[in-house]
């Protein structure tokens, strides 16, 4: 595949001795994990357990009111100090956040990374990407006029499309409704997987971990996660 | 719903529409009193044939064409500049913790009357300001004032300066308020996640996103600096002055055939904001084309974060020099003698203000009783109308009540001198109502826009608990809405206050320069006056609206103290 964004380097994700607490309370204790290129595991847990305050501490958008230890590695760089538009690390929210100011094909090239020059290698990558994601044509829609599954997948492509060495999901097909949600579901994990970079999704269905496949762990109140 | 109330329902149902008459009466019909001797028709002092003597006399005037220059040109600049520096800093503060707090220091900058400071400002950076004087003699080797302008440069580069200092705190204050509306927190993340630092990502994600709630905001200060007359006769050129000002230097003559070219330049000048405005909006069509192409470039880094940081910098700079500006007025109110180019005042005494409470006394009265009354019957208007939409069940507020810009965007002198003519033939110029009501113009649109946002958030479901207990719709009024909602009262009427008191234009035309303000007799003492005069009234004109504003903030908080005590 020679589409959206290839992460050349796309060695594992890691995190080493990470600890988060807040105001005394202990979110996550000696936590160890990695992932490998083009595995996926998945974090489980209920609301409020301090699994999205984890994947804000890998993306360096952690709130500064936490107080967080360990290291996060990505492709073997230490990661950990650096801010979060210099990690690379690409995530995925509950909500697809589409720009609305930009059109579909504007929200892509907001993201595509800065190797493609000129304007017609962007625009022929975004074009891939619209293809890729069985909306062709779709660059100069207005993304308020997509349905709900159409906004997931433009919001997948987007991420991909910035080039990330690692991918995070957190909760991102909580909001759709049950049918969508095995679509979505299906189309994130085919194109996440095939860009073999790893992979860190955290939700609190058990269905996401099946359709995921891969690892699992369970967190409690405070210590380590459990598999 | 019983008779009753029924009753009250529909008289609040004609809430929005009084409002609405409230203050877009008398403007229409001032437009119409000016617009009229534009054209030659003004009976009471000859004018009974409609012509084009007005405009011909205002064109060949002296220094016409630069007049409607330097209006231009001070309004474009101070509006851009403004726009400019407030983004920039909030772009450049948004990746920081402390960005929200700041804006909340930016309040006693907001609630100065713009003349106060302006006169402030002049005692700095004037020839014979603090300015110079600090590095004088030893750096300048200046004994004496150099005989330069800086305060009434012919540029209006003093009377940007002004402008500039007092609409960036404004403008910061709108666009956090707009930022509160969209997913902020959320857009920036996944902008930087992309790539992007906080600068480029607030510059590129966010505000194109709140543009449409700042814009209007950015058009009023267009607006008003195309039309200011206090700034500009304290800081702007006085010969050619701007043209709102040429206009009122007409209307205030003796002679009353001048009135004509006067009400043709006031005319004029409402041309210049509307044809200013279809021209900022064609700017703004060009820049969001522009800027979308850049967007999708998709470079990482550019100039605009510089920019920002830039911006940033100079709002630093601007800031301790509007401290200078306060701190200036205030030295200057208690100096016994201050010469050049001492960079103090050889003795403090509070003897100058004793001297002067006498004189105070009554346009302090005034401006405390016509900032009172205007609040008052504002926050009547604007509850009326806030209920009357909740109670009708409206989705948003009624059309009509875009309206309340009007006042924003209308310049001042083009419709008080008319409605000056009309109050003088029913009798009622001079009187306090009317200048309360000229105030009123002012003081709604303000109340009104900082109010509705607060009042609309709340839960509904606080009244539908209330009303389920059995409140009527006028104890959950009264009873749950306004004290749940004490402290955005409290601050809206502050900001209201504020508004009134700095009222110069419409405190002197509704009050046919009898009913005398702080802000009016400061402005006129501005021109000449003793500097340890001109200190005493611009604190006085600063430290009233303050001193509202702090009252405000805390005694909402105060009120409520007693609940929250630990003992029961």
């Amino acid at each position: 595949m020679a589409t959206a964004g290839h992460a050349v380097n796309a060695g594992a994700l890691a995190l080493e001795g990470v600890r988060i607490a807040i105001g005394g309370r202990t979110l996550v204790d000696g936590l160890d994990l990695s992932i490998g290129a083009g595995e996926c595991v998945t974090l489980m847990g209920p609301s409020g357990c301090g699994k999205s305050t984890l994947l804000a501490f890998v993306a360096g958008s952690m709130d500064a009111a936490f107080d967080a230890r360990g290291r996060v590695l990505a492709g073997g760089d230490d990661i950990t100090a650096l801010p979060p538009e210099r990690r690379r690390i690409g995530i995925l929210f509950q909500d697809d956040l589409l720009f609305p100011h930009l059109t579909v094909g504007g929200n892509l090239a907001f993201a595509l990374h800065e190797r493609a020059r000129g304007r017609d290698e962007r625009r022929a990558r975004i074009a891939a990407a619209l293809a890729e994601a069985d909306l062709a044509g779709f660059a100069d829609r207005d993304p308020a006029t997509l349905s709900g599954g159409q906004r997931a997948r433009v919001a997948l492509m987007r991420t991909l499309l910035a080039g990330p060495r690692a991918l995070l999901l957190d909760e991102p097909f909580n909001k759709l409704d049950a049918q969508l949600r095995g679509e979505v579901r299906r189309f994130v994990f085919d194109h996440a997987l095939e860009r073999s970079i790893p992979i860190l999704l955290v939700t609190h269905d058990e269905a996401d971990a099946r359709a995921a496949g891969g690892r699992v762990l369970r967190f409690g109140d405070g210590g380590p996660p459990r598999s | 719903m019983g008779p009753a109330s029924a009753g009250r329902f529909r008289a609040l149902a004609w809430a929005p529409a009084l409002t609405v008459a409230s203050f877009a009466l008398p403007i229409a019909a001032g437009l119409a009193g000016t617009l009229a001797p534009a054209f030659g028709y003004l009976p009471t002092i000859g004018g009974t044939h409609a012509s084009l003597g007005p405009w011909r006399e205002l064109f060949a005037s002296p220094g016409f064409a630069t007049s409607v220059r330097l209006t231009l040109a001070t309004g474009f600049a101070s509006a851009l500049l403004s726009a400019f520096l407030a983004f920039g800093f909030c772009a450049w503060a948004s990746g920081r913790a402390w960005g929200p707090r700041a804006a909340a220091w930016l309040a006693p900058i907001l609630a100065t009357p713009h003349s106060a400071f302006a006169i402030g400002l002049a005692f700095v950076v004037a020839p014979s300001g603090w300015a110079v004087r600090a590095v004088s003699p030893w750096l300048t080797g200046f004994d004496v004032p150099p005989d330069v302008a800086t305060v009434g440069h012919p540029s209006g580069a003093a009377l940007v300066l002004g402008l500039v200092v007092k609409e960036v705190p404004y403008l910061v204050l709108m666009t956090t308020a707009a930022l509160a509306q969209v997913r902020t927190h959320e857009h920036l993340a996944l902008a930087r996640s992309f790539g992007y630092g906080p600068r480029e990502a607030w510059i590129r994600a966010v505000l194109p996103q709140i543009w449409r709630q700042v814009r209007l905001p950015v058009l009023a200060v267009l607006a008003y600096s195309l039309s200011v007359v206090d700034v500009a006769l304290v800081l702007g050129p006085g010969n050619p002055p701007t043209l709102a000002v040429l206009a009122v230097r007409w209307f205030a003559d003796a002679d009353v055939r001048l009135w004509f070219p006067a009400a043709a330049a006031a005319a004029l000048q409402l041309a210049v904001v509307a044809a200013s405005i279809a021209l900022f909006v064609a700017l703004e069509r060009i820049v969001a084309r522009a800027g979308r192409r850049i967007v999708e470039r998709g470079r990482r880094e550019s100039p605009l974060s510089w920019l920002a940081a830039g911006a940033a910098a100079t709002v630093a700079t601007l800031c301790a020099l509007a401290c200078a500006a306060m701190a200036g007025m205030a030295l200057w109110s208690v100096a016994t003698q201050w010469r050049f180019p001492d960079a103090w005042p050889a003795g403090l005494s509070l003897d100058g203000w004793t001297r002067r409470l006498a004189d105070i006394a009554l346009p302090a009265w005034n401006t405390v009783a016509i900032g009172a009354l205007a609040t008052f019957v504002a926050l009547a208007l604007t509850l009326a109308c806030l209920e009357a939409e909740q109670r009708q069940r409206r989705a948003g507020p009624p059309p009509a009540l875009t309206l309340l810009y009007l006042p924003l965007i209308v310049p001042q002198v083009a419709f008080l001198f008319g409605a000056q003519v009309l109050l003088v033939r029913a009798g009622a110029d001079g009187a306090l109502v009317s200048v309360v009501w000229a105030h009123l113009i002012y003081v709604l649109p303000y109340l009104f826009l900082s109010l509705a946002d607060p009042w609309r958030a709340l839960d509904p479901r606080y009244a539908r608990a209330a009303a389920s207990l059995g409140a009527s719709p006028a104890r959950v009024f009264f009873a749950v809405k306004v004290p749940i909602l004490a402290k955005p009262v409290a601050i809206a009427c502050a900001v209201a206050f504020a508004v009134s008191a700095g009222q110069y234009l419409p405190t002197l035309f509704a009050g046919n320069g009898r009913v005398p303000t702080l802000t009016t007799e400061a402005v006129t003492l501005s021109a000449g006056a003793d500097r340890r005069v001109i200190g005493a009234w611009a604190v006085m004109q600063a430290l009233v609206p303050l001193a509202v504003y702090v009252a405000a903030v805390l005694l909402p908080s105060r009120a409520g103290a007693w609940r929250r005590r630990d003992t029961p």
